[in-house]
């Protein structure tokens, strides 16, 4: 059995008179891939920010690879977040003065050391080393989103966070994307995606539905019945 | 990488990096050209003071006292006590001598004046005999041309000054001209000696009612050889602050370390100090007017020239932060992401301040320059010269320009540490 990369033990977070999260309870095991979808206002984005080390529950804790992040301070979390987290956005957010290949050596620099030929094999494993020279406005949204996903892998992250990593994309560039995930998820990195995309979500082998703050349904895709559920859903 | 994105983003923002430049380039040219005008500005306000005259005389001790005590400058204990002529060139040999720009020893006295040709009869007259412009060569082998001339440029003079070498010419005061009837080329005599008339001067002050001669002419006539009552000194010197006016009280109330400064600065009281040092029987004194308002106007100017300076300081200070924050703002998704791929505050932080500072070196560079323009500019419309080049204010300059820019990007990254990623990656 793979260990426990990560742990949510009754995180809330409250903005005011709003619980954005309210008492989640969650493991993910290395080599998981787990996607969580849920209504807008769900709590998806702050649950993910908080897995992400870009923002800290109210209560309750998080255990990242064995340590509370709950309650680190702000340069700490950098820290995690640095060398345990690879982060994918919706919105790609590459720099745009800098080609698809110094992107990714940014966060090599940032990690350690720029390292041109890591970065260019970062690249070509999805897809792009024949693009590397290209800034991002010369780029269509698929290649910038693969990009992205080869920047969040660069640093060998414990785990890959993305927030809506389709939601941007048409079809055919939905689909290079999830098979990109699905090769990843087979050579065993963990992946935890945020996302509206019923399609998506059901690709992963667990899928959490959030609403109002709470988990409301943690289904293993692979079990029977999610499988039956998910021949339902279809 | 880091100078690599440094270098792409000053490139990127170049309109913005050119503003900061520009301002820079506007705050350093102005602090450039005061601070420069500034330092050699003492030495131009002298020098435009120096056509009012000297600024310091040196009397015998026992003259200076009836002055003092009584307010006397003539009769018996002034006009009878004198110096010697062979001090004079001494005064160049003090501390500060290089300070002493020009002196000319004077010897008063009266004379009966005879008109020869004329039934007039003879009259006592004030005589003044002088150096006109005595070429002399120092015991250090240094040559020297000084006198009275130099003294006196604003004399509006009718004829022609006289000789130096010829000791039977005199010119005459145009008050005293006028009453006696005399004009250049007459021939007067002096307790019985005979002198032409080279030339008619106006002073504006006592002088036009005196006959004016060479100082060997006045020794001859007032049988004085080798004597002089007085010395005007006309001295380059810094303005008084309370250690100056406390060492002109009384230099032995100094402590040694205080004594030392006043000594070895050109203090006017420290000139005059040195000068009785050098002058056997001599009490050295500013010429109060002329020597204030050299020190006045050198002080006002100075505070001014500091004040425009500190203001165009501050001003391109908060310039610089409205474009730095603008351009921060601009780029906060970007410094957002930096964050969120795991740079530290301080990393991003020294990332926005390199680019500031790079842009603001090239400005600074640009405004020195500029800077050293305009203050040859201020120098030919003011003072219808040029402004020395102070090196140091290269260095006050820089550092000017470090703290400007650092206080300038206080708000920005004040802003860059409070930024949340999620909120500007989100699009919050």
């Amino acid at each position: 059995m793979s260990k426990q990369i990560l742990e949510l033990k009754n995180v809330s977070k409250i903005y005011g008179s709003l619980k954005a999260l309210a008492d989640i309870n969650l493991k993910v095991n290395a080599g998981d891939w787990l996607s969580i979808m849920g209504p807008s206002g769900s709590g998806k984005t702050t649950m993910i920010n908080i897995i992400g080390c870009m923002d800290t529950p109210s209560t309750g804790s998080v255990i990242l690879d064995g340590v509370d992040i709950s309650r680190e301070n702000a340069s700490s979390l950098t820290r995690i977040r640095r060398d345990k987290i690879g982060l994918i956005f919706q919105q790609f957010h590459l720099i745009s003065y800098l080609t698809a290949v110094e992107n990714v050596m940014v966060a090599q620099y940032y990690h350690s050391m720029p390292d041109e030929a890591e970065a260019m094999e970062a690249l070509e494993k999805v897809g792009l080393k024949d693009r590397a020279r290209h800034l991002p406005a010369q780029l269509s949204g698929g290649e910038q989103q693969r990009v992205c996903i080869a920047r969040a892998l660069i640093n060998s992250p414990e785990i890959l966070l993305g927030d809506e990593p389709t939601g941007n994309l048409d079809e055919e560039n939905e689909g290079i994307v999830v098979d990109i995930f699905r090769r990843l998820h087979d050579e065993g990195v963990t992946i935890i995606i945020v996302t509206h995309d019923p399609e998506v979500g059901d690709v992963a082998q667990r899928k959490i539905i959030l609403e109002h703050g709470r988990v409301i349904q943690d289904i293993d895709q692979t079990s029977t019945f999610g499988q039956a559920l998910k021949i339902h859903h279809e | 990488m880091f100078w690599h994105m440094v270098f792409k983003t000053v490139i990127r923002q170049k309109s913005k990096m050119l503003m900061i430049a520009f301002t820079v380039i506007l705050g350093v040219s102005l602090s450039t050209a005061m601070m420069n005008v500034m330092l050699g500005v003492g030495d131009k306000v002298n020098r435009e003071l120096k056509v009012y005259g000297a600024n310091i005389t040196v009397r015998h001790k026992d003259a200076a006292l009836m002055n003092d005590l009584y307010g006397l400058n003539e009769g018996v204990g002034v006009n009878d006590k004198f110096l010697f002529e062979e001090d004079v060139l001494k005064l160049k040999t003090i501390f500060w001598g290089f300070n002493i720009l020009d002196f000319a020893p004077m010897l008063e006295g009266k004379a009966v004046m005879n008109l020869p040709g004329k039934n007039s009869p003879a009259v006592d007259v004030k005589i003044n005999g002088t150096w006109i412009a005595k070429h002399n060569t120092l015991s250090t082998g240094e040559e020297l041309d000084t006198g009275l001339k130099a003294l006196r440029t604003w004399w509006d003079v009718k004829g022609e000054w006289l000789n130096e070498s010829r000791d039977d010419e005199v010119m005459f005061g145009n008050l005293l001209a006028e009453k006696s009837g005399v004009k250049i080329g007459d021939v007067i005599a002096l307790n019985g000696r005979n002198f032409i008339v080279k030339g008619i001067f106006t002073d504006g002050g006592d002088a036009d009612e005196e006959i004016l001669m060479t100082l060997a002419a006045a020794q001859s006539v007032l049988k004085l050889s080798g004597k002089i009552s007085s010395i005007e000194v006309s001295a380059l010197t810094t303005p008084d602050n309370d250690l100056a006016k406390k060492a002109a009280q009384n230099p032995k109330s100094l402590s040694p370390d205080e004594y030392e400064t006043w000594y070895c600065t050109a203090y006017v009281s420290a000139i005059c100090h040195q000068i009785q040092e050098v002058i056997r029987d001599g009490v050295a004194k500013p010429v109060r007017q002329v020597a204030e308002s050299e020190g006045t106007i050198l002080n006002k100017t100075t505070l001014l020239m500091i004040l425009i300076t500190i203001l165009s300081s501050i001003g391109s200070a908060l310039a610089i932060s409205n474009l730095i924050t603008a351009s921060v703002i601009e780029r906060s998704q970007e410094l957002g992401l930096l964050k969120a791929l795991g740079a530290y505050n301080w990393q991003i932080a020294l990332l926005v301040l390199v680019e500031v500072m790079i842009t603001g070196l090239f400005g600074g560079i640009f405004g020195y320059f500029l800077g050293i323009g305009f203050a040859q500019v201020i120098g030919q419309t003011v003072f219808g010269s040029y402004i020395e080049i102070a090196q140091m204010v290269i260095l006050i300059v820089g550092v000017i320009l470090f703290f400007v820019t650092l206080a300038g990007s206080i708000p920005a990254i004040r802003y860059l540490m409070a930024l949340k990623p999620t909120e500007v990656l989100h699009g919050k």
